[in-house]
């Protein structure tokens, strides 16, 4: 088990550096590097300044040189300097890694919340019409764009009725740490956990009725019954057993997923987390920021895929790699 | 004889297909008895395994309709509610299934499996339940009994977990053990040892068996008894020497006519024309099996031939199979006798 | 000269394992084994899942890569062959699997289905295509115009016969059945089985007929090898075999065969009882100390069995 743990671990390393390679190059690729981006607001700069300070910056040397030079840095956390914010990248990151992983964790339970119990009541009651809801919830889920519903829902309780705030992550004339705060700080991420959360119910809701459709009609089940089982009990001990496990193995994918998805919700709701980061980066071509973004999240897949594998192979003893 | 543990009267099972109910067991009634075997045999199809989840009430009620009793220890099983019917189900009834690969659960342990029925039925401390678990399972023949017990379903082969779903079923000391083709899916010799397992439980325990299969073979091995079932409705019981010396019904003949080994090698098998119907095709008037002996001139079929005993206990749906021969078969001809013996 | 000389095939797969998934050991599939058929003859190939029996099938017709060993077909040697020289024979070779639901690509039409190995060879026009396809289908059977029909509208016994029908579209001299009746009911099954035989004489077919079946390969065949773990166990003609059995596993096998006749029952179970019971005594006379079964001994002209 440990050795399969180490070994998936291991995996990761060429993984990680193919997306390094990969980003460094579509990078290197894009129109314009630092330099231009750090003096796009001073059109009074000549040529040959810029190729000075290119050359001062190591810009002019091989790709590989540069690479090595950039991972290494990256490697401690240093993702040089953000030219648009004058300031270290890693300083800009550190209070909004915190923002979007709280609010993808949020996201992440507060979707399970509404989705297991949802999928289970449409799997075991199929067809009536609590099922019939549920899937006609499921498909506007499916249906409707994110930014179209995190927009309405924004105008809807923030514009109109004045219930949560409309941006920011806390109000910072509070206190850090008193219940005020923890107060406010939930009022803030209401609105964008929730509109991420109805939307993001659909994977789960969609997989767990359909799974738990299967399993009922498994022979396995039918031994269950033949036993004097109680229905409940079948449920419980049978037929979720199996049918959740693969919901426990998707959760490394899943936040991984939620990290995507917080672009849009984070612009919307002006939530100062990486993905408002991201998208202003990408309009004031602030390359340093949107590269160390892209290596983050692309890590954070590669982490997600690793944590899915594992967990998979401790729920499921069928998976017992030596 | 023995006293009855099942009587089953006048059943039949009709599931709903597209707002109709078709039905795949059609007014069967049938006995078993103490510490007997009644073997169900007939092609798939037929209606075999539909009959054994009727007695074990495992059919969805939202889409199957049940007629008739099906009688045990005093009660009629069908008229059960779903928690009476459980405090039976897998105490005084244990189910054997076909395919040992999918009847356990693939995440629960082996012996927590065998130790489910009697969570329900018996009232017995966790340690207790162990050590009966065990014992069980040195009686279905699993040596390293301790091992296997802490083991997944996946780390056994086919013909172990066969064993383990019998520990299952006799957990709780079953008077009736129902069991659909339990050897079917499995390589030659795990069936002879399945089969002589079986045979000397029955010994120990003296319940009764109703063992569904299609295999002929299995059926001479293990039954005290045969009812041959062809579209929903029993054609044929007799007691089992009976039922292979003097098999009188055309469909019973024709299946024991296709059997590689029961002929002489390279001699052409019969071939029973046609297929099963489907419940939905299948025509209920007249008799069922007519269009599969297309050779049989209509005048000679019955119009609807009923079961009636032509000798004590053997009991045939067709009067007229007197006259019925096979097209490759002449007339007077005494080689060709059902059986090879 | 026999069409098909099998001698000492050895397919091993490698079993990886370890930290950096090297190859550790191998699964000897197939650890040398030989046999000769002779043209027209039906040999039966015998043993419980997982001795071996379909990767000797496969190994024939070039789906697995033979380890060590000899594949003649009329005296050449295919294990040693290049692709492209192979294909001449394959053309002579053909296989029919196990399971009617899975070995026919479901989205195909008959047509398409018979046709496609022809399709490999010969260029054909389409209406000559389909008069020779509407000739085997006609053969094997089925209504004319089954051909425009998928698969999924067959019965298993009819899918069976358009496996049957691709397979013959060639024209092969041997054809390699994989437990072609394994999948089926009874009276479906002796409706192949008769059908198999009488193609047989038709098309002066040769067979190397796969299956767990005893019975079945007992009606069947001129000749049988019994297959343990890899390894020969005894191989003679069908009287041989099952009259005169002499390896301890070959009694084995045939003891398990159900008794037809009820009277015979506990005669039947009392015969296995003492099997099991010499298997425990006799284990070392009948294996070497590794559990491998011994080369095969000639006992009599067609009879020869795994002992020291
Ligand atoms: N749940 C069901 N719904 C509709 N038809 C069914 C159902 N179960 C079985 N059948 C049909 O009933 C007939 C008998 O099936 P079954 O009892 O499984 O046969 P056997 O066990 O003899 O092979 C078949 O025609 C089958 O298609
Ligand atoms: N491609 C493969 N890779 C690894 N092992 C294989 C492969 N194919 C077959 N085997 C193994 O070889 C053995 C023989 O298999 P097979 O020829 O399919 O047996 P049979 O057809 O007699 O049931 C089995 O242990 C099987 O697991
Ligand atoms: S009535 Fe005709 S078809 Fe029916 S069983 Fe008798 S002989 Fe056969
Ligand atoms: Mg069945
Ligand atoms: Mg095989």
């Amino acid at each position: 088990m440990l050795k399969f743990i180490i070994r998936r671990m291991l995996i990761m390393i060429p993984q990680l550096i193919l997306l390094s390679l990969i980003i460094f190059v579509l990078a290197k690729a894009m129109p314009g590097d630092a330099v231009t981006g750090a003096f796009v607001s001073n059109p009074n700069a000549t040529p040959e300044q810029m190729e000075k300070i290119r050359e001062s910056f190591g810009l002019n040397d091989p790709w590989y040189v540069q690479y090595g030079h950039w991972i290494g840095k990256a490697v401690q956390g240093d993702f040089g300097m953000s030219f648009v914010h004058k300031q270290p990248v890693t300083h800009l990151l550190e209070s909004r890694v915190a923002n979007t992983l709280l609010l993808a964790a949020v996201t992440m339970i507060v979707t399970y919340i509404i989705s297991i119990p949802l999928g289970i009541i449409a799997g075991r009651w199929t067809d009536t019409w609590a099922d019939k809801i549920i899937v006609t919830y499921n498909y506007f889920a499916f249906a409707t764009p994110l930014f179209v519903f995190a927009l309405l829902m924004l105008f809807l309780f923030s514009f109109i009725l004045g219930w949560f705030p409309s941006g920011g992550s806390v109000d910072i004339r509070i206190e850090t740490g008193t219940w005020e705060y923890f107060v406010d700080k939930a009022k803030h991420l209401f609105l964008p956990v929730m509109s991420g959360a109805l939307l993001a119910t659909f994977g789960t809701i969609q997989y767990l009725r359909n799974d738990i459709i299967d399993t009922k009609l498994k022979d396995f089940v039918k031994t269950a019954r033949s036993k004097g089982v109680p229905e409940g009990k079948v449920y419980t001990r049978h037929i979720l057993r199996n049918s959740l496990l693969p919901i426990a193995a998707f959760l490394g994918l899943e936040i991984t997923g939620l990290i995507g998805g917080s672009i849009f919700i984070e612009s919307i709701f002006s939530y100062p987390g990486l993905g408002q980061l991201f998208i202003q980066s990408i309009g004031t071509r602030d390359f340093t920021v949107v590269t160390a973004l892209v290596m983050i999240s692309g890590t954070a897949v590669v982490v997600g895929t690793m944590l899915s594998d594992i967990i998979l192979s401790i729920v499921d003893p069928r998976i017992r790699i030596d | 004889m023995a006293n009855p543990v099942l009587e089953i009267k006048n059943l039949r099972t009709s599931f709903n297909i597209k707002g109709n109910y078709y039905a795949a067991v059609d007014d069967v009634s049938l006995t078993v008895h103490e510490n007997e075997v009644v073997a169900i045999v007939g092609e798939s199809g037929c209606g075999k395994s539909a009959l054994a989840l009727s007695i074990m009430g495992l059919h969805n009620l939202k889409t199957t309709k049940l007629e008739g009793q099906v009688n045990f220890k005093s009660q009629n099983l069908l008229s059960l509610s779903a928690s009476k019917l459980n405090k039976i189900r897998g105490k005084d009834l244990g189910m054997i299934f076909q395919d040992p690969m999918t009847a356990l659960n693939p995440l629960a342990t082996i012996g927590r499996q065998i130790e489910e029925p009697m969570d329900y039925h018996m009232k017995l401390s966790s340690a207790a339940k162990k050590k009966r678990t065990l014992e069980l399972l040195r009686r279905v023949g699993i040596k390293n009994e301790q091992r296997i017990y802490s083991q997944y379903p996946h780390e056994l082969s086919g013909g172990m977990r066969q064993r383990v779903v019998i520990a299952i079923a006799l957990a709780c000391d079953p008077v009736l053990l129902i069991a659909d083709e339990p050897t079917t899916a499995l390589d030659v010799t795990i069936q002879a040892q399945i089969m002589d397992l079986m045979k000397e439980l029955q010994n120990q325990i003296k319940s009764g068996i109703i063992l569904i299969t299609h295999d002929l073979g299995v059926v001479a091995e293990m039954a005290d008894r045969v009812a041959v079932m062809y579209a929903g409705e029993v054609v044929e019981i007799a007691e089992v020497r009976e039922l292979f010396m003097n098999p009188l019904h055309p469909y019973t003949r024709s299946l024991l006519n296709s059997i590689p080994s029961n002929m002489e090698d390279k001699k052409a098998l019969h071939v029973i024309e046609g297929i099963v119907p489907s419940i939905q095709k299948l025509d209920r008037t007249g008799c069922r099996f007519a269009p599969r002996v297309a050779w049989v001139p209509e005048h000679e079929h019955e119009e609807s031939p009923t079961l009636h005993e032509v000798e004590p206990g053997h009991f045939v749906r067709c009067t007229c199979y007197k006259n019925f021969h096979f097209p490759e078969e002449k007339v007077g001809d005494e080689s060709y006798v059902t059986t090879k013996s | 000269m026999s069409l098909l000389k099998v001698n000492d095939m050895k397919i091993h797969f490698p079993i990886r394992g370890g930290f950096f998934r090297t190859v550790v050991d191998h699964i000897k599939a197939v650890d040398g084994i030989s046999f000769e058929l002779e043209p027209g003859e039906t040999y039966g190939l015998v043993g419980e899942s997982g001795c071996g029996k379909t990767t000797t099938g496969r190994g024939i017709i070039g789906l697995n890569t033979i380890t060590g060993g000899e594949v003649l077909f009329e005296g050449t040697d295919l294990a040693k062959q290049s692709r492209s020289e192979r294909r001449k024979h394959v053309k002579d070779i053909q296989m029919i699997f196990q399971d009617p639901y899975s070995s026919l690509n479901s989205r195909k039409n008959v047509l398409n289905i018979i046709a496609e190995p022809l399709r490999n060879f010969e260029r054909m026009s389409p209406g000559e295509e389909l008069k020779r396809v509407q000739a085997l289908v006609d053969r094997v059977g089925l209504n004319p115009e089954s051909i425009y029909k998928y698969p999924h509208q067959f019965s298993g016994g009819q899918r069976q016969r358009i496996g049957i029908a691709r397979a013959l579209m060639l024209n092969p001299k041997l054809i390699i059945a994989d437990e072609p009746v394994s999948a089926l009911d009874v009276s479906v099954q002796a409706q192949v089985l008769n059908f198999m035989q009488e193609i047989q004489k038709e098309f002066n077919l040769t067979y190397l007929f796969i299956s767990h079946d005893l019975g079945v390969i007992k009606h069947l065949c001129d000749r049988i090898g019994i297959m343990y773990k890899g390894r020969f166990v005894e191989e003679g003609t069908a009287a041989d075999v099952y009259n005169n059995p002499q390896h301890l596993y070959t009694k084995r096998l045939i003891a398990a065969i159900p008794e037809m006749n009820p009277e015979k029952r506990f005669e039947k179970m009392h015969l296995r009882q003492a099997i099991n019971e010499e298997y425990r005594t006799d284990y070392d006379s009948y294996f070497d100390k590794d559990g491998r079964m011994f080369d095969l001994k000639s006992v009599s002209e067609t009879h020869s069995v795994a002992v020291q």
